[in-house]
């Protein structure tokens, strides 16, 4: 990779057109027991490309669950998934990643000790050849420059891929985490609590961040309590209580109270903030 | 900060490498292999100072037949430290095999070859064992291997039994490895591919970083010739007395193998994931328990090898082979040559040199008359000054922002 390449971005209008239509995930009926628990009642939940869903509810509402069946993690008792039209199981988490879906942990889950490139390609290591010898061996100059490629398109300078990710700012860390669903051209993105631990500046970096994932036509599903995420980046929420869905709304023509209300299922949408 | 949200900031050949190796770490306060070179000339200057003889072509000789022992438990040692974990078993593991070892070929007259081999997979197999329960039930491996060390040191005194003292060896293989010289030509053709291969490799590493900086080169260059630099200094100078023994030849090609799995493999990156943060590396598809299983059969395995070296060097084995402080001089070689205890941090050429600290240090306080005592307070200070200099040029680091684990 020489010169710096030009994002191609597809206009945003012509994105929200498609993703009407785009459905890159298809949850239906999803049920999950644990013991005498029902963490979800069968519970739908559709992801499109090019768009942000917000998945919110109170503690032990079922996002986590619903997240993490989605991510392999656990499986369903009942209910179907499918990707981009097709049913599929999603048996562990290396699957889910073949299905092109991938988690962004609250703790970004990386490896501080490793360097950028490494952090990115952790797992799934770029190597010489194809042949028995060649695949023994890491290909940095190829992960190196599909790291490059990946922080363009994010928009984010990191001066030097092989410098250890423990001497990044919070910033960049987070913009690691999330060039990893750019490297491995993922569909679907899920954020958990992304902004929960986030000064004011860098919640801003986050969503500017997912923002243009969601521009690369990913798809994004968002779990939070923020409602400044809510509205600043949703295009799209699902409210979850006791392990059912209990509305579908437009961010754009309700207010934060609206959600607070579906949340806590106080009687009276409107209800005054707590 | 990440924050340029202009698009315009964000231009690839940004990221390309600026810095290599040696120069930005040691600007982030990783010392690398600075603590223990400075530790090895510091005893090599003091030694010569106390006693002219020790830099001789034949104490340097026998020097590199005495660490042998150490070196290659050390390379072992280090492997499990690189995730986190300890092997307090690896000297009774040696002793075992060594045992084991002596047995197959006196007692039985099994060849060499068959001996060896056999002792070498029994460490692989009692590793696997340990990494498998540390696994399965989640056991701390400090206690795993704890048992180890005692359960394995048993076995070793209950096969060597009502022998009195030592079981005598005289396969003449085994006695071989720790007694023989490489001819003088097989020398020169090894030192050379050793100085084509480092050459061609640095050639590939400055062509990937282009627009590399003139210092950064020198530095890569710097980091590289280490490993020519000792072996034309290890064939120089030992040429003059008998040539290069095949001990120092095993000791450098287990040192250079394991270099590479770990350097530039996927499978090494892995390893230093699993060691960084081993749920990070759960969660991005790695078996962590399989790396961990292989690891401490590896460690196991070295230990057992060296356990055939300390038979070699001794024509013998009894109970006591292993034993002693030999499992911690081990971890402290590894410690001193910069890996880390908590995992996810170290070299493997560090722990042959810290290996090489260690067994000057009792090699030249031998010569001047000092007991073993002297020997274990030397060694102690030697290891806690080495950790000391990290720990202070990691704080430096932290206290300058750039903090770290």
């Amino acid at each position: 990779m020489s010169a710096p390449e030009q994002r191609r971005r597809p206009a945003i209008s012509e994105l929200k057109q498609n993703s009407v239509a785009e459905r890159v995930l298809d949850a239906r009926g999803i049920s999950k027991r644990f013991g005498r628990v029902q963490a979800l009642a069968g519970v739908d939940m559709d992801v499109r490309a090019g768009s942000v869903l917000a998945l919110l509810g109170d503690n032990g509402a079922g996002k986590s669950t619903l997240v993490k069946i989605i991510a392999g993690v656990h499986q369903p008792d009942s209910g179907e998934i499918s990707v981009t039209g097709e049913t599929v199981r999603i048996a562990s988490p290396r699957h889910a990643s073949e299905f092109g879906i991938e988690t962004v942990y609250q703790d970004l889950a990386l490896c501080d000790n490793l360097n950028v490139v490494q952090n990115l390609f952790l797992g799934r290591e770029r190597r010489r050849g194809r042949n028995p010898i060649g695949r023994l061996f890491l290909n940095r100059r190829a992960m190196e420059s599909e790291a490059g490629k990946a922080f363009g398109i994010l928009g984010v300078r990191i001066p030097d891929f092989r410098s250890q990710v423990s001497t990044l700012s919070g910033g960049q860390r987070q913009a690691v985490a999330i060039a990893r669903a750019i490297v491995w051209k993922s569909r679907i993105v899920m954020f958990d609590e992304p902004t929960a631990a986030l000064g004011v500046e860098q919640t801003e970096n986050v969503h500017c961040l997912i923002r243009r994932l969601r521009d690369q036509g990913v798809g994004v599903v968002l779990i939070t309590h923020n409602m400044i995420d809510v509205f600043a980046l949703a295009d799209r929420l699902i409210v979850l209580r006791r392990g059912r869905r209990i509305a579908e709304m437009d961010p754009a023509q309700c207010s934060p109270n609206d959600v607070v209300a579906a949340i806590t299922g106080s009687a009276k949408s409107g209800a005054s903030m707590p | 900060m990440t924050g340029d949200k202009l698009p315009g900031a964000a231009s690839p050949n940004a990221g390309r490498m600026p810095i290599a190796g040696s120069a930005r770490r040691i600007r982030q306060g990783d010392l690398g292999f600075l603590p223990v070179l400075a530790a090895l000339v510091a005893v090599f200057v003091v030694f010569h100072l106390a006693n002219p003889y020790f830099l001789t072509p034949r104490n340097l000789s026998n020097l590199a037949l005495q660490v042998g022992v150490l070196g290659v438990m050390a390379l072992g040692v280090c492997l499990v430290l690189f995730i986190g974990e300890i092997d307090l078993s690896a000297g009774s593991v040696a002793g075992l095999c060594a045992v084991v070892l002596v047995i197959l070929s006196s007692r039985f007259g099994f060849p060499g070859t068959f001996a060896i081999t056999a002792a070498v997979l029994l460490g692989a197999v009692v590793g696997w064992m340990h990494g498998t329960w540390i696994s399965l039930v989640g056991a701390p491996s400090f206690i795993v291997t704890l048992t180890g060390l005692l359960v394995w040191q048993g076995v070793q005194r209950m096969l060597v039994g009502n022998q009195i003292g030592q079981i005598l060896i005289d396969d003449p293989l085994v006695t071989g490895i720790a007694w023989t010289f490489m001819p003088d030509w097989l020398s020169l053709v090894l030192v050379s591919s050793i100085c084509c291969g480092s050459l061609v490799y640095f050639l590939l590493q400055s062509k990937s970083g282009q627009g590399m900086a003139l210092s950064s080169r020198a530095a890569l260059a710097a980091e590289i010739a280490i490993f020519p630099t000792l072996a034309v200094v290890i064939y120089v100078v030992l040429s003059q007395h008998s040539g290069v023994p095949v001990l120092l030849v095993i000791l450098g090609m287990l040192a250079i193998i394991l270099s590479i799995v770990t350097e530039q493999t996927p499978f090494g990156v892995h390893v230093f994931a699993v060691g960084g943060n081993a749920e990070a590396a759960r969660r991005a598809g790695i078996n962590v328990s399989r790396i961990r299983i292989i690891l401490f059969s590896a460690c196991s395995a070295m230990a057992a090898l060296s356990g055939v070296i300390a038979v070699s060097r001794q024509f013998a084995a009894d109970s006591n082979t292993g034993g002693g402080n030999l499992i911690l001089d081990a971890i402290a070689a590894a410690v001193i040559g910069g890996t880390s205890l908590f995992g996810g941090r170290g070299r493997i050429l560090g722990a042959l040199l810290g290996a090489l600290v260690i067994g000057s240090v009792a090699n030249g306080l031998d010569l001047l008359g000092q007991s073993a005592n002297v020997k274990s307070i030397i060694t102690g200070l030697i290891l806690l000054a080495s950790v000391s200099l990290d720990m202070i040029a990691r704080k430096r680091r932290i206290r300058s922002g750039t903090a770290g684990a």
